[in-house]
């Protein structure tokens, strides 16, 4: 930045803050300790008038880094931010006189922490510089759409509408997916009554209508490369023929594959053709068209059986341990195929929980129950071929007994198998320079971490996380419909829909640097001093989002628009070389290192907490709300993600006679609560290696602890931090102090 | 109330719950001008009301912070607190709408420091709770309300307790005078995210919930379960405040029966698993909990976490929709009568407290809406042309699970996008 630095101090009274602490001393800290060129304290900061004092210092005095110290950063953050200036928040309500009791005794450690906080600020807020966007960009907002099914089209049009042009890359000859081979499709508005037609024809003649939207037939995507706003896709058609073309965003819609019915000999299948899949079904439907469906080789059908979760729901080796949620009004509206056209015909739908939720889902079984199917609670064992048809042996679940009972035609509810490409976490991904192509993949992502999208379970790309279900670990990449997770047509309408909104946004955001979710917006991204890097891959192989690739020399290609800036990067490598403007090693390392250290003899410890901002910092913030105290030797620091915690940070506090270490973090594993997917197990791996920092400094292994915190701890957290001052109590003061 | 500029190409979002913020942000992260109105002083609905969701276990307000985040950062978004639409006239690309503003009595100087609530002393049931425990007159909805301001009762209006709360605010943030106010803005497209409401449990005559103590709703029990809630997280019985360590859970009540809601309403099977498994964690083998149920409706992967809750040796599977509920008049408990449908054994069964898993039903009912559009029988919005450019998002358009509300108001947003983008075209 052109113009000279000048940084502002600006320290709020209200709220207690200057009944409970000497602001006086804080400023005269900033000014002096700090060198804080500009030093205010203001009885009510936040006002329109406080803000305005702030927004005049910077208009008129050239203030451009400002540290408010005030509440914190997530109270009165509208008021609080000014354009174009790096900002810092030193936490003194909720991070001290609101967790500490109002006495005479504990006034020294009260102002010890305020003017702490104060020192913290204004030393971070000193090496932050404004954020802008890199203009890595290209402003490209059309989207490639890979898989020409019900969702692929409905995405393209979708985003059409809204103005976007769209590119349908297409596998087969034709659109429709699955669903083109459907007879009916299950009804998706009221009365929910009756099957009703799939919709495909008329979703085809929309995407050839729209001069918005292109299709390639035959076609496959053979490379990806690129970020939000400058994808580059290369697709390639039957004949070989490759163009290269360029996008803003791109969704995934490649669908499922039928469950491999071959797999259950046990239930007929593959021994006749009295035993079919519901696909078979539409097929048999479809080609009597409303006339009286027949077996495969001609045979009347008088009675059918549907046998629901036909290898789903299962723990048997080869079966789909999940439940693929169409399947229960999919064989109901089956069933009407037959009551439809002949009342007499005998149907049932033999079922262990009969899943039609929603208002659609009752209605659509009640009008079934009307229609005169059979619903039967049971277990299917064994069908054979009994010379005329089948014997379906099961359990019957309401009489508690086994049974059977004999069909013209059973089918099986086979559940979705998602096309979702490699699976990266299997399959490595070439070394940088020999890529190829693989005709497994979906997208052949010429991205460091693998060819194709992460998946989360069972095979499906899907999100992890109940709020944000367009999550995505490939940012500018979203999936939607079946190869996502198991689904209706009614539900795959929505999700391509909603996935056609989050790639325009990636297309838009990319445009202006701004992050996606869940730092929406922020403008910072990681840059890099080649010269000092070791080409030691962790940044690479790291990055929860696969944004970081290597060129050709090996070193780190940075993405900023596939990056998520979490900083897990930053954490990770080992020579410090990668930092964001206003977020960096020496922004939190300045923190650290300029918290007055008392010394051994003075009985005062320093706690140094590092806490995920998303989880932890609020819990201690409404903790203090809820006005739980903790110890006064605490140092907070909010951190982006705990995956940023570069172990710099924790040995540096050690040298400079910390005597407890707190890493606050999110949960991991299985059920990870990381909105960074990753960071915090990356960080929690990483801190093993400090075991090896204490032993080399004589220091007990207790000093430094990680913990997994919710949102809601707001009892744990603050107890977490006492019972490190009373271990430090117990082991003693660090002797490394100054 | 400062002016709210709003045009044709701006998008109003009705409803600031889960499915009412996602749709708002959406918009706005793409660039667009939007309104969103909410009913109560703070933003998260429902939601914000539950200590966890299924099938993680993670906790709601861990989202919650995050969207009050990207609210925080979004400039394009304007919010109204404690207002409601009064109605709406005009077209796609251009309604006009008339919004209620019920009075907060506190500005935005507020910095919710506190003071106000420390002094005043009449007590209310809190709402937030569904009435299990009591607030102040000047409070903050809860912890991580937003905005982060605070609101008096207007029942205290008038009373001691204003003049109070007046003067112990340092700040001249609280304004007793404030009316309401109704104030007329012009937008391009409307999303409906007006979310659910509990059925009402009484209209369920035969499982008592007007009449047995220790018959609670599923509602209930997750504020009984939160560590932030009314007990701090113990499950104690109404009757007597004793902790309930053998719990039934009744499936369906209100829903899919033709007396009361005609539609599964979805969530209230994984409600029930996710409550097994709260008192398994909460007292491992010496709890006992009992679902009675018509079908297990645990649609795809969420099947995991069904599968994973019976292996719990302490939870039990019964499928019959129970006859009739009668207290123990000696112990308080409510002793469950019916047949379970596997094998047709006859049962009654005694246990410490009943949650009764209830139906979720639109909130703002089909005679009550501020202007014709499509409802079906169950009176969830239905996406038709004749409704112009108002969209459903979430439990307005179907009982809805937290995920599926979040996907359907992600596409109401784009659907929302077509329309003023079409009147940005069209106007240049």
């Amino acid at each position: 930045m052109a113009e000279e630095k000048k940084v502002g101090t600006y320290i709020c009274k209200g709220c207690g803050i200057g009944d409970r602490v000497n602001t006086a001393g804080m400023a005269t800290i900033a000014t002096r300790e700090c060198k804080s060129q500009v030093t205010k304290e203001h009885d009510f900061l936040c006002s329109a008038e406080g803000v305005k004092m702030i927004q005049d210092d910077i208009d008129n005095d050239g203030v451009n880094h400002i540290a408010i110290v005030a509440c914190s950063r997530r109270a009165k953050t509208e008021a609080f931010s000014f354009e174009n200036v790096a900002i810092s928040r030193g936490n003194v309500r909720e991070g001290v006189i609101w967790v500490r009791p109002d006495t005479d005794e504990a006034s020294e450690t009260t102002q010890e922490m305020a003017e702490d906080y104060t020192r913290m600020a204004v030393h971070e807020v000193s090496v932050m510089t404004p954020p802008t966007p890199s203009g890595q960009s290209e402003g490209r907002k059309n989207l490639l759409i890979v898989g020409g099914g019900i969702s692929g089209m409905t995405a393209a049009i979708e985003a059409a509408r809204a103005g976007y042009e769209a590119t349908i890359v297409e596998k087969t000859g034709a659109l429709g997916g699955s669903a083109a081979n459907l007879y009916r499709r299950v009804p998706e508005s009221s009365p929910f009554k009756d099957p009703e037609d799939s919709g495909v024809a008329a979703l085809i003649a929309a995407v050839d209508a729209d001069s918005k939207i292109t299709v390639h037939l035959n076609s496959t995507v053979t490379k990806t490369s690129g970020a939000p706003g400058r994808f580059s896709a290369d697709i390639t058609t039957e004949s070989g023929a490759t163009a290269t073309e360029n996008f803003g965003a791109i969704i995934q819609t490649s669908g499922f594959t039928e469950y491999d019915a071959n797999q259950l000999p046990h239930l007929g299948y593959g021994k006749g053709k009295n035993v079919v899949t519901q696909m078979e079904l539409e097929a048999l439907a479809a080609a009597a068209d409303g006339g009286v469906i027949k077996t495969a080789d001609g045979k009347d059908i008088n009675s059918v059986v549907f046998i629901q979760c036909a290898g789903q729901r299962s723990d048997e080796e080869g079966h789909l341990p999940y439940c693929s949620g169409h399947c229960c009004t999919t064989s109901i509206k089956q069933a009407m195929y037959f009551k439809d056209q002949n009342p007499a015909i005998d149907t049932t739908v033999m079922f262990t929980d009969l899943r039609t939720p929603g208002a659609g889902g009752e209605d659509f079984y009640r009008s079934g129950q009307d229609k005169g199917i059979n619903f039967t609670k049971g277990v299917a064992s064994e069908v054979t071929d009994n010379g005329n048809g089948c014997t379906v042996k099961f359990r019957d679940m309401i009489l508690d007994e086994d049974t059977s009972t004999d069909a013209d035609l059973v089918v099986l509810a086979t559940g979705m198998v998602a096309n979702a490409g490699v699976d990266i976490d299997v399959v490595g991904q070439d070394d940088p320079g020999k890529w190829e192509v693989s005709v497994d993949s979906i997208l052949n992502l010429d991205y460091r971490q693998g060819k194709d999208m992460p998946q989360l379970r069972h095979g499906f790309n899907d999100s992890h996380f109940i709020c944000f279900p367009y999550e995505t670990r490939r940012t500018g990449i979203y999936t939607a419909g079946p190869t996502r997770r198991p689904m209706d047509i009614g539900q795959a309408i929505e999700d391509a829909t909603g996935a056609a909104l989050k790639a325009i946004q990636a297309a838009e955001n990319a445009e202006l640097g701004r992050a996606a979710h869940p730092r929406s917006g922020d403008l910072s991204y990681p840059s890099f001093r080649k010269e000092g890097c070791t080409q030691c891959k962790r940044c690479t192989v790291e990055c929860p989002f696969g944004a970081i690739d290597e060129d050709e020399e090996r070193y780190p290609q940075f993405n900023e628009g596939r990056c998520r800036r979490c900083g897990t990067c930053m954490g990770a490598c080992p020579v410090r070389v990668i930092s964001f403007d206003n977020y960096s090693i020496d922004t939190v390392g300045n923190q650290i290192k300029n918290v007055d250290i008392p010394e051994e003899f003075d009985e005062k410890p320093r706690i140094l907490v590092l806490a995920c901002e998303n989880d932890a910092y609020p819990a201690l913030d409404m903790a203090a709300m809820n006005g739980v105290e903790y110890s006064a030797f605490a140092r907070i620091i909010p951190i982006r993600c705990l995956g940023s915690t570069n172990l710099i940070w924790v040995t540096d506090a050690l040298n400079s006679g910390y005597d407890g270490i707190i890493l606050m973090g999110c949960q991991k594993g299985e059920n990870y609560q990381c909105h960074f997917v990753k960071g915090s197990e990356i960080a929690q791996d990483r801190m093993s290696k400090v075991d090896d920092t204490l032993q080399s400094l004589s220091l007990e292994p207790e000093r430094v602890e990680t913990y997994e915190i919710a949102i809601t701890d707001i009892e744990r957290a603050p107890q977490l931090i006492n019972d490190m001052a009373a271990t430090i109590e117990k082991i003693g003061m660090s002797p490394f102090k100054f | 109330m400062s002016d709210v500029i709003a045009t044709n190409q701006t998008i109003l979002v009705v409803g600031g719950g889960i499915s009412g913020m996602t749709a708002a942000l959406e918009a706005a992260e793409c660039g667009k001008q939007v309104i969103l109105l909410e009913k109560s002083p703070a933003l998260g609905g429902r939601v914000s009301q539950l200590y966890r969701y299924f099938p993680k276990l993670c906790h709601p307000t861990c989202g919650l912070e995050i969207n009050n985040r990207r609210i925080k950062g979004n400039k394009n978004l304007r919010i109204i607190t404690m207002s409601e639409v009064a109605s709406i006239s005009g077209d796609a690309g251009n309604y006009s709408v008339k919004v209620k503003v019920s009075p907060r009595y506190i500005t935005e100087n507020c910095t919710a420091c506190g003071e106000c609530g420390k002094v005043v002393e009449t007590e209310f049931d809190d709402d937030f709770n569904y009435g299990l425990g009591k607030r102040k007159g000047a409070y903050l909805q809860h912890a991580m309300a937003y905005p982060q301001r605070y609101v008096l009762d207007p029942a205290i209006i008038g009373t001691d307790d204003a003049s109070k709360a007046r003067e112990a605010c340092k700040y001249d943030a609280i304004d007793l005078d404030m009316q309401e106010e109704e104030i007329d803005i012009t937008v391009g497209a409307i999303i409906w995210a007006t979310g659910w409401q509990p059925y009402d449990a009484n209209k369920i005559q035969a499982y008592g919930y007007d009449r047995i103590d220790n018959v609670i709703t599923s509602v209930e029990f997750e504020r009984l379960c939160d560590p932030h809630g009314p007990t701090g997280g113990k499950i104690l019985r109404p009757s007597d405040g004793a902790e309930a360590k053998n719990v039934a859970m009744i499936q369906c009540a209100g829903s899919r029966d033709i007396n009361h809601l005609k539609h599964c309403s979805r969530i209230c099977c994984m409600a029930s698993l996710k409550h097994a498994n709260y008192v398994n964690e909460k007292y491992g083998e010496e709890g006992q909990a009992t679902i009675y149920y018509i079908d297990i409706r645990a649609i795809d992967r969420i099947d995991d976490f069904y599968r994973k809750v019976k292996e719990l040796p302490n939870v039990t599977f019964t499928k019959s929709k129970v006859a009739s509920v009668v207290e123990n008049k000696e112990n308080g408990n409510p002793v469950l009568h019916g047949v379970d449908t596997e094998g047709y054994h006859r049962y009654a069964n005694e246990h410490d407290l009943v949650v009764l898993a209830i139906g979720m039903e639109p909130s703002v009912p089909a005679d009550a809406f501020p202007v014709d559009v499509k409802f079906n029988e169950e009176g969830f919005i239905e996406a038709d042309e004749s409704n112009g450019a108002i969209f459903a998002a979430g439990c307005s358009s179907d009982a809805l699970d937290v995920n599926r509300a979040v996907q359907n108001a992600t596409a109401s947003a784009l659907r929302a996008i077509q329309v003023v983008n079409n009147v940005a075209g069209s106007e240049g």
